[in-house]
């Protein structure tokens, strides 16, 4: 089912965006995505990702200077009906006028594929989606997540040689975003089609992206594989938007992060650091007299399996950790904390 | 998307030529034969300066906002009711009020004709009760009947639709609070209204000011303005004259459905 | 079900007396129309006399209305859907200007229109006497209603979207609009057609200035014999008249409710 798929490589040269208003939407931005990978364009709304998207697919025009190549070859002057990508909205975006399978074979139909061809086309789209049942449904017959697949299912017939999806399960409830996703990750690796992912869920950028391009107000703030983001992230608004991160003022001194609420053992601290950064998952609790910090318990959410917890230490925002243990926390009550110095970071 | 700019263009340019060469042309041509006469461009002034003219934009004014008050009450009435109750045979009144929606002025003259002519409803029943017939088909009362029937029908659809989006949580609210039924009228509904009350009521009023077909119908000699302009186009051929008479009528209703437009913040959807 | 109050039947009451005066006058001239006297009452038994004389009086009134309706029609479908097409993917202040002024011949009354029309067109001859005069005011005073409604449903569907679903499936302009603009606004389509033949039909405030003797309309001919005959021929006539718009009324209404 995979063949046909010639997936390819992309490159932006200087594409910036300035709309007729005089809003700058995008700052010139260069950037290779090599054949068959997954990348995610992740940021809060209004962060440009879209406008690159839509840059890639052919729906916007890139400043002057700017270029798209596929491959080599440069697109930039071809309408989006020209280009040959596969393109799944926000909105679906499906025909309303137009059975399932007739908007499964909509791309078809405009490129002449004839009937026999085009009917095994649909069919096999339909089988891969898991949506045979549906071909004749009329689309405002269709739930979400069924859209959703339709939407794949269409994009995918035309075998295009990118896979461009603009937040695809936004309009989504949480449980059925979590399978879809599932299933578009393992779509994806089984095709092996180059995919350019738009989102503002750091969850989904982590789970299918082969590398996340971070984005803010217009400009890319990093760009790396999830681990290396989550993990080195090389700006501030980086390390906030990615995950939970807790932050703390200090000084360094003689091997340690020296804080009003006690001191960590830091032996790697850049000299001169005085706010200290780390996941609430580098954080333990410590009754004992070892304990790095010493703070008052804020807040707990029990939440099943774990409980969260808010601890003030005298900075402007209470640490966050989250603890397995099987007991109940008091409002005030004093919580030691012990950090995993190889969690610490310094921006 | 891209470079479309063109294109749409080019699909406007078929309206856009039809509407300057038949429209926008002619009414240009026609503001200046209004300028053409014995007095010149004063023409236009002669609509306040001349008695006779005067009184028939007076009359003619009257008359529409008799129809405008008179259609509101009728229709805000019967469309509330209508849009909250729901009883059997709804439906089928709704269809019988709505049924003349498309009627022509000229059919509705006859109408008029039918309930208060010589040989009307109206008459006959009054000759039986009083011995007396009752025939006023043929003056101002019977156009005033004529353009609230015409505007009745259109009113009552606008309404509904607009009772049906108001939030019913609203009154809810009001009653919660301790407000009377008349309250709740007067402080939600009312309100809520509005906006579809002043853009059915402009059109009340434009037909009203505008329409030829039922005065042509009930007789020729009522005084408003729409059969001054007639019968100096016809009979004076007076050309100068009606065509400044008719450029004055139609700058007022034109006028009136703009300001509607933006007091009521939507769409005003005049009609024929 | 709550108890009725006396505001219900006094609301109730009041609805009903309004569509008496509605609909009484209807079949009171669908009545006359049929009767053979009308001032003796229904006693002096039915006839078909008074049909039979306004169809072969006013004929020729029927067919031409049809013919220009349908002629209008085309007009407005031709010229108006892509009008509306056009102001809906630009919602600018010009476009919304544009709108304004396609509205103002609905605005401006029928009788300046249609003087407006003789000053400057009446010394073409053959234009002034033929029946495509009239077709060009009818064209004018519809072209609105079919913008408007066209547009309203082009509001309504996500139409940018839908054009670059297509447009990503390879889909030039052509295609995109004969696949899934139109099919996606037939209804607002309908509606309009609706509307535009309906008001053509009856239509008069500039008909009545517009028409020849030799290119008299429907309503024109109406006028006509309200003024000239007999109170049961002016019912025949009207009876005429009611039986080609009744359908189209019919179908408006279930439109209007549809969409409500």
């Amino acid at each position: 089912m995979t063949e046909g798929f010639k997936p390819i490589a992309i490159t932006l040269e200087n594409c910036g965006k300035t709309f007729a208003d005089g809003t700058r939407a995008l700052h010139p931005l260069t950037l290779e995505i090599a054949a068959s990978e997954t990348i995610v364009f992740l940021g809060p709304s209004g962060c440009g990702k879209t406008t690159t998207l839509r840059i890639i697919a052919g729906l916007e025009t890139p400043d002057p200077g700017g270029r798209v190549l596929f491959d080599g070859e440069d697109v930039t002057a071809l309408p989006i009906e020209r280009r040959r990508v596969g393109m799944v909205f926000q909105s679906y975006a499906l025909f309303p006028n137009m059975s399932v399978a007739e908007n499964v074979g909509y791309g078809l139909r405009v490129r002449r594929v004839a009937g026999a061809e085009a009917a095994g086309r649909v069919a096999e789209m339909l089988a891969m989606m898991r949506i045979e049942a549906l071909a004749d449904r009329r689309i405002d017959q269709l739930s979400g997540g069924q859209r959703q697949r339709v939407a794949l299912a269409r994009a995918l017939a035309v075998r295009p040689r990118v896979l461009l999806m603009d937040e695809p399960l936004t309009a989504l409830d949480a449980k059925l975003r979590d399978a879809l996703r599932l299933e578009i990750d393992e779509l994806l690796r089984r095709l092996g089609i180059t995919a350019i992912y738009v989102t503002h869920d750091q969850a989904e950028a982590m789970a299918l992206g082969d590398r996340i391009v971070v984005m803010d107000h217009g400009r890319v703030a990093q760009v790396g594989k999830p681990r290396d983001i989550y993990q080195r992230p090389s700006t501030r608004f980086v390390a906030d938007f990615i995950g939970t991160m807790n932050r703390i003022n200090g000084t360094v001194r003689d091997g340690a992060f020296v804080t009003a609420a006690g001191a960590i053992p830091w032996r790697e601290a850049p000299p001169g650091a005085s706010e200290a950064l780390f996941r609430p998952e580098d954080v333990t609790l410590d009754d004992t007299a070892e304990a790095h910090l010493r703070g008052r318990l804020t807040a707990a959410f029990f939440l099943g399996d774990r409980t969260r917890l808010f601890i003030d230490v005298g900075m402007e925002k209470p640490l966050v950790t989250e603890t397995g243990a099987r007991r109940d926390f008091t409002h005030d009550e004093p919580i030691g904390l012990r950090i995993d110095p190889r969690g610490l970071m310094a921006l | 998307m891209r470079h479309e700019t063109p294109r749409l263009i080019l699909l406007l340019l078929p309206a856009g030529i039809f509407f300057t060469a038949f429209f926008l042309l002619p009414l240009s041509r026609l503001f200046a034969i209004g300028g053409s006469g014995a007095d010149g461009f004063a023409a236009y002034a002669a609509i306040v300066t001349d008695r006779n003219y005067f009184a028939s934009l007076l009359s003619t004014l009257a008359l529409a906002a008799a129809t405008t008050a008179a259609t509101l009450v009728i229709s805000g009435i019967s469309g509330v009711f209508l849009q909250r109750s729901r009883f059997p045979g709804n439906a089928i009144l709704v269809a019988m009020l709505t049924f003349p929606l498309a009627f022509p002025g000229v059919v509705i003259g006859f109408m008029v004709i039918m309930l208060a002519g010589r040989q009307g409803l109206i008459g006959e029943i009054a000759l039986r009760l009083t011995g007396e017939k009752i025939v006023f088909a043929y003056s101002m009362a019977g156009l005033f009947m004529g353009y609230v029937y015409f505007s009745v029908p259109r009113t009552i659809l606008t309404v509904m639709a607009a009772a049906e989006k108001l939030d019913p949580k609203l009154e809810e609210a009001a009653r919660s609070l301790g407000a009377s039924t008349w309250q709740v009228v007067r402080d939600v509904i009312i309100p809520g209204l509005k906006p579809a009350f002043i853009s059915a009521g402009a059109i009340c009023f434009a037909t009203a000011v505008g329409a030829f077909g039922t005065a042509f119908t009930l007789a020729t000699r009522i005084n408003v303005l729409p059969m001054v302009i007639y019968t100096e186009f016809t009979l004076q051929a007076n050309i100068a004259t009606a065509a400044a008479l008719s450029f004055v009528l139609g700058a007022v209703t034109w006028v009136v459905l703009a300001a509607a437009r933006t007091a009521a913040g939507s769409s005003v959807a005049a009609a024929g | 079900m709550k108890r009725r109050g006396a505001l219900f039947w006094l609301q109730l009451g009041f609805t009903l007396f309004v569509c008496a005066f509605l609909i009484v006058p209807v079949f009171l001239s669908m009545m006359a129309g049929l009767t053979v006297n009308y001032l003796t009452g229904i006693e002096s038994g039915l006839t078909l006399r008074w049909v039979g004389e306004v169809w072969s009086g006013y004929r020729d009134t029927i067919f031409l209305s049809m013919g220009i309706a349908l002629a209008c029609l085309a007009g407005t479908l031709v010229l108006g859907i892509p009008a509306a097409y056009a102001l809906a993917k630009r919602p600018t202040a010009m476009t919304r200007a544009i709108e304004e002024l396609l509205v103002m011949p609905v605005a401006v009354p029928g009788l300046a229109t249609a003087l407006a029309l003789i000053v400057t067109y009446g010394a073409a001859g053959g234009f002034r006497t033929s029946w495509t005069f009239i077709l060009t005011g009818h064209i004018l005073f519809t072209l609105p209603f079919m913008v408007r409604s066209v547009l309203a449903v082009l509001n309504a569907i996500d139409l940018n979207t839908l054009e670059e679903g297509a447009a990503s499936l390879g889909a030039g302009f052509t295609q995109r609009f004969f696949h899934v603009v139109l099919p996606n606004c037939r209804t607002g389509i309908l509606a309009g057609s609706l509307m535009v033949v309906t008001l053509s039909m009856g239509e008069f405030n500039m008909t009545w200035l517009l028409h020849t003797p030799l290119t008299k309309t429907l309503p024109v001919g109406l006028a006509d014999a309200y003024a000239s005959l007999r109170l049961e021929v002016g019912s025949a006539y009207t009876l005429i008249f009611f039986l080609m718009i009744m359908p189209l009324l019919l179908a408006l209404q279930a439109m209007t409710r549809h969409v409500r």
